[in-house]
C-alpha cells in the first residue's frame, strides 16, 4: 500500500461567531510512504486548518470527504489515538503549560505513545538519558527539560522543543505547520536537520510553509499549492522556486 | 419553619445548657445571614446532634497507622473529640498544658457563629506551648470522628513564645454523617514562626465548621495553608491579625470539590500594625455538582501604613454544573499601602488540552496533568519539603 496518507474531498468548517465558515472546500491530497510533501499557499488558504483537522482538533467540524492514514479512518480517531498511530503535528504557536514540567511532560507523552504501540515504557533514568542525547543534538540547553513546557521559551526554543518532541515520539507522519516562522538561519538548519534525520522509507512528512527557504533544507518530493481550501496545483520541488520568483498569481489565475 | 425550632437547634442548645447564650437566638445561619449566604446550614437542621461517644482505641490506632505521615517530632491523636494519650507523644521541649474551662469567644472571633458554637459546646483539645528560642519541629495532629448524628467541638490553643518555631500538620478525617466544629487559637509572640497545614479530609457526609484565630507579634510569621477536600458542607474560617510591626501572615488554600459537596474558605486578614505583609492564594477545583466558596477580607487599620497585601483566588470549573462563589473584600483606612487582588474562574484551556492529547496523552490523564499544574504553584507556597510532598500525594491523580 503506497498511499500512506489519503485525503479525498475534505471539507471542514469552523464556527465564526455563530455562523459556520467553510475553510476546507473539497481538498484532495495523497502522500505515499517515505515521501516529504510541502504545501505552500497564501494566508487564509486553509493550510493550518488542514493540519489541525488531521491532528484532531475539535473546534473544526468536518462536513465532507475523508482522510485515511495507514488505511485507517483518521477522522474517527481521538487526537491521542492519532498520535499513537504515528501522526505528529509541530504547532505553529506551541502553547505554554505553566506548572507542567517539560521532562515529565515529554516522558508522559513518550510512554503514552509507547504503551499504545505495544512497546515497553521507559523508566525515569533511561528516559532522561535519551532526552539529554536529543536535546544536545538540537543544541538545546538541558535546563529546558527542567522548566515548565514552553513557559518563557523564546520563539526559537519553542520550535526546537517541538522538534525534540517529534524526535522522541518517532512519528510516521510529521506535519510541520510553519515551523520555520520566526527562526533565524541557525535555528532553521537545526530544525531541518531534526526532520531530515527521521527521513526514511517509513517516514512521511507534510511541510506547511510560506517560504522556499525551509525547502532548501528539507527538500520535498512534491510541492502543492493551496488556495481557497483546495490544492490547486502540484509539482516537483521546482514549484517552490517558481512561487518564490513569481508569486501565487499565475496559479490562482489558472485555477480560477 | 422557624430555624430555632429545628431539631439541631434544640439538641445543641440543650447540650450547651447555660452556655446556650453563646449561640445566639436565631438558629443555625441561613442564606439571609450575609456571612453564610453562600454556605447556608439548613441541611444540618434536621439532625438532633448528640455528643460523640468514645471510640475504641485499638481501632483508632489502626486508622492512624494506616495514614502515610511525614517524619514527625510529635503526634497528637483525638478521636471523637477526646484526647488519646496512649497514641500521642510530644517532643521534650513542649508541654501540653492543663485545659482550663475558659468558654469565652476570643475577641478576634466575636460574632462568628462557628466560634460561638465552639464556645458553647467546647471540648478540651491540644494546648501546646513552645518555649522561647525553641524549635519544636513538626508535630502531626490527627482528629478522627466517626458516627451518625454526633458532633465534636474541640478547642485547641497554640502558643509560640519569642523566637520559637513550630510546624503543625493538622489532619481531620472520619466516617459517617457527623458535625465537627474545631477551633484553634494561635498566639505567636515576637519573632516566632508557625507553619500550619490543615488537611480537611472529613467524611463526604459530614458537616464541618472550623475556625482559627491568630494573633501575630512583631516580626512574627503565621503561615497557614488549608487543603479543603472533604465534608459535605465544610467551611474553613481563618482570622489572622498582624498585631506587631514587620509581621507576616499567609492564608493559602486549595479546595477540591466534587460530587454534591460544598467547600468554603472564609478569611479575614487584619493589618493592625504598620509594615506588615500578607499573602493569600486560594485555588479551587470544582467538578460534578461541586460548590466552592471563597470569602476573603483584608482589613487595613489607619495605623497600618506600609502594608503590603496580596490576594489571589482562582477557580477551575471542570463541569458545567459546578459553581464558584467568590467574594473578595478590601477595607483600607491607611493611605500608604500596597494591596493587590484578583480573581479568575474558568474551565480547562482547550488549547492546552489539545496540545497534550496531540502528543498521545490520554484525555483523562491530560486533564489530571493540567489540574495538577493549576494546583502545583499553590502547593509550592508551603516551605516545609516533607509537608509539600504530603500535600502532593493527597491531590487527585498524583504521579
Amino acid at each position: 500500500m503506497s498511499d500512506f496518507l489519503k485525503i479525498e474531498g475534505l471539507k471542514a468548517q469552523i464556527d465564526a461567531d455563530g455562523t459556520p465558515k467553510e475553510i476546507l472546500k473539497g481538498l484532495d491530497l495523497t502522500i505515499p510512504k517515505g515521501e516529504v510533501h510541502a504545501i505552500m499557499g497564501p494566508n487564509g488558504s486553509g493550510k493550518s486548518t488542514l493540519s489541525y483537522v488531521l491532528a484532531g482538533r475539535e473546534d473544526y467540524e468536518v462536513t465532507g470527504g475523508s482522510a485515511h492514514f495507514k488505511g485507517q479512518d483518521l477522522l474517527e480517531l481521538e487526537p491521542e489515538e492519532r498520535a499513537a498511530l504515528g501522526v505528529f503535528l509541530a504547532f505553529q504557536s506551541p502553547v505554554e503549560l505553566p506548572g507542567v514540567n517539560n521532562a515529565n511532560f515529554l516522558r508522559t507523552a513518550v510512554n503514552a505513545v509507547r504503551k499504545a504501540r505495544g512497546e515497553e515504557e521507559l523508566d525515569a533514568v533511561s528516559f532522561l538519558k535519551l532526552a539529554r542525547e536529543e536535546t544536545s543534538r538540537l543544541s538545546m540547553s538541558g535546563e529546558m527539560l527542567k522548566r515548565a513546557v514552553n513557559v518563557g521559551f523564546s520563539g526559537g526554543e519553542k520550535k526546537r522543543n517541538e522538534v525534540l518532541q517529534m524526535r522522541l515520539l518517532k512519528p510516521s507522519l510529521a506535519i510541520l505547520d510553519e515551523t520555520d516562522s520566526g527562526l533565524d538561519i541557525d535555528a532553521l538548519r537545526i530544525v531541518a536537520d531534526g526532520v531530515n534525520s527521521l527521513r526514511g522509507p517509513d517516514f512521511s512528512s507534510l511541510v506547511i510553509t510560506h517560504h522556499q527557504r525551509l525547502l532548501d533544507y528539507i527538500v520535498p518530493d512534491r510541492v502543492h499549492v493551496m488556495a481557497h481550501g483546495r490544492i490547486i496545483h502540484s509539482g516537483g520541488p521546482e514549484v517552490a522556486s517558481l512561487l518564490e520568483k513569481q508569486g501565487y498569481k499565475q496559479f490562482l489565475e489558472a485555477a480560477a | 419553619m422557624s430555624e430555632n425550632n429545628a431539631a439541631a437547634w434544640q439538641a445543641l442548645t440543650g447540650r450547651a445548657g447555660e452556655r446556650a447564650a453563646l449561640l445566639g437566638t436565631e438558629g443555625l445561619p441561613t442564606r439571609r445571614v450575609e456571612a453564610w449566604h453562600y454556605t447556608p446550614l439548613q441541611s444540618l437542621n434536621g439532625v438532633a446532634w448528640q455528643a460523640a461517644p468514645a471510640l475504641d482505641e485499638a481501632a483508632v490506632k489502626q486508622r492512624v497507622d494506616a495514614l502515610n505521615l511525614p517524619a514527625h517530632d510529635g503526634l497528637l491523636v483525638f478521636a471523637n473529640g477526646r484526647f488519646c494519650k496512649s497514641l500521642s507523644h510530644l517532643p521534650a521541649c513542649m508541654d501540653v498544658q492543663e485545659y482550663g474551662d475558659g468558654a469565652a469567644v476570643p475577641a478576634l472571633l466575636a460574632g462568628r457563629f462557628s466560634a460561638g458554637l465552639n464556645a458553647a459546646l467546647r471540648q478540651p483539645g491540644a494546648r501546646l506551648h513552645v518555649p522561647a528560642k525553641t524549635d519544636a519541629g513538626l508535630i502531626v495532629m490527627i482528629s478522627l470522628t466517626e458516627g451518625e448524628g454526633v458532633s465534636t467541638h474541640l478547642h485547641h490553643s497554640i502558643t509560640l513564645e519569642e523566637d520559637a518555631r513550630l510546624s503543625l500538620l493538622d489532619i481531620q478525617l472520619g466516617e459517617g454523617q457527623y458535625l465537627t466544629n474545631p477551633q484553634m487559637d494561635v498566639h505567636c509572640a515576637d519573632r516566632a514562626h508557625f507553619s500550619h497545614i490543615t488537611h480537611q479530609a472529613e467524611s463526604r457526609e459530614a458537616a464541618r465548621l472550623g475556625i482559627i484565630s491568630a494573633r501575630i507579634g512583631e516580626r512574627s510569621n503565621y503561615d497557614s495553608f488549608t487543603l479543603n477536600q472533604g465534608g459535605g458542607v465544610a467551611r474553613q474560617e481563618v482570622v489572622s491579625q498582624l498585631s506587631g510591626p514587620f509581621s507576616n501572615t499567609n492564608v493559602n488554600a486549595i479546595q477540591l470539590v466534587d460530587g454534591n459537596r460544598l467547600n468554603d474558605l472564609s478569611s479575614m486578614i487584619h493589618h493592625a500594625s504598620p509594615d506588615c505583609t500578607s499573602r493569600q492564594t486560594v485555588r479551587t477545583v470544582l467538578s460534578e455538582n461541586g460548590q466552592g466558596v471563597f470569602q476573603g477580607k483584608i482589613l487595613v487599620d489607619q495605623i497600618a501604613q506600609k502594608t503590603d497585601g496580596y490576594q489571589m483566588n482562582q477557580a477551575l470549573l471542570l463541569s458545567e454544573k459546578a459553581q464558584m462563589n467568590s467574594k473578595p473584600e478590601l477595607e483600607i483606612y491607611a493611605d500608604d499601602v500596597k494591596c493587590s487582588h484578583g480573581a479568575t474562574v474558568g474551565a480547562l484551556d482547550e488549547d492546552q488540552l489539545f496540545y497534550l492529547r496531540s502528543r498521545g496523552v490520554l484525555e483523562e490523564q491530560a486533564r489530571d496533568m493540567l489540574v495538577q499544574a493549576f494546583l502545583l504553584e499553590t502547593v509550592e507556597l508551603v516551605e516545609h519539603e516533607s509537608l509539600r510532598d504530603y500535600l502532593l500525594k493527597a491531590l487527585p491523580g498524583h504521579v
